[in-house]
């Protein structure tokens, strides 16, 4: 079982209590009757699916209840950093570099 | 298999050498739901300050308030208080906005008491309960229902859960009574 923190509760919770929600940052466009079928359709449907580090939504859904982002690599299943929905995309070099010193303390 | 439990009465549900499992007797119950800036006057309405932590919680003499989320609060109180509650909140709607929603009937409440109450939780819920500090509540998950789990004591809690899902939650607590019991 994966134990993520949740960036509201402050606290590092069992994966029981969350619930996945896609890949983070993908903005709805404002007009979307302005654009063009093949444009709307990648917003809806086509995601980058990556092989390492991901940018994703999880929400707390048995807890705060509320949405938030982490980034977390879909090889090894490790989290690297979470937070609130609405902060900026956190720096993935700084983020694995962090993941990297940590990793050699051990 | 479910058991039948008669949720209209209130009292022992389970009872072992372990812990005992008792059916509370009804209470008023809101959620309410507010942004920073109504939080300080709807405090001073209430008469109680609204944690602002999640999983704090503050007393006022019969009523109780939970901080769920950064913007929801579970309050509960005597039933006969309940009006108190609804009046105090209106009178200051003007200047904090709020959603203030009477959810007394949606859940039931069991409370939870003995040697390995804690035990007895571990069997659906998943978290680490020594992280759960005592006089603090979290809203927590068991065996697939969302509930709200106080801890009053070191082994005595209370679980909120909405009432379709408390005869699967209390047949789950009533085995795991028996068993823990039996080692
Ligand atoms: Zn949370």
């Amino acid at each position: 079982m994966l134990l993520i923190r949740c960036p509201y509760c402050e606290e590092t919770l069992p994966e029981m209590e969350f619930t996945y929600a896609g890949e983070a940052h993908i903005v709805r466009p404002e007009n979307p009757s302005d654009m063009s079928d093949e444009a709307w359709r990648d917003f809806l449907f086509i995601r980058s699916n990556v092989k390492g580090p991901h940018f994703e939504r999880w929400r707390h859904s048995h807890g705060c209840a509320r949405f938030f982002n982490a980034v977390r690599d879909t090889v090894s299943d490790r989290f690297l950093t979470t937070y609130k929905a609405g902060e900026p995309r956190p720096d993935l070099a700084s983020l694995l570099s962090a993941a990297g010193q940590s990793e050699s303390e051990k | 298999m479910t058991a039948h439990i008669n949720l209209s009465q209130a009292g022992v549900l389970a009872k072992s050498l372990a812990a005992s499992v008792t059916l509370l007797e009804p209470v008023a119950r809101f959620s309410l739901r507010t942004g920073a800036a109504g939080q300080a006057k709807l405090s001073a309405a209430l008469g109680l300050t609204l944690p602002t932590k999640v999983g704090q919680r503050t007393q006022a003499g019969q009523t109780e308030v939970l901080c769920l989320g950064p913007d929801e609060w579970m309050l509960h109180t005597s039933e006969s208080l309940a009006g108190t509650i609804l009046q105090a909140c209106e009178s200051v709607y003007a200047d904090a906005p709020h959603s203030l929603t009477e959810i007394s009937d949606r859940e039931v409440t069991v409370r939870i008491e003995g040697p390995k109450a804690s035990e007895l939780l571990t069997l659906g819920c998943p978290r680490d309960l020594d992280k759960l500090p005592v006089g603090e509540a979290r809203r927590t998950v068991f065996d697939g229902a969302t509930i709200i789990l106080w801890r009053d004591a070191a082994e005595t809690y209370r679980i909120d859960v909405w009432r379709s899902f408390a005869p699967h939650l209390i047949s789950l607590l009533q085995t795991g009574c028996g068993e823990l019991a039996a080692e």
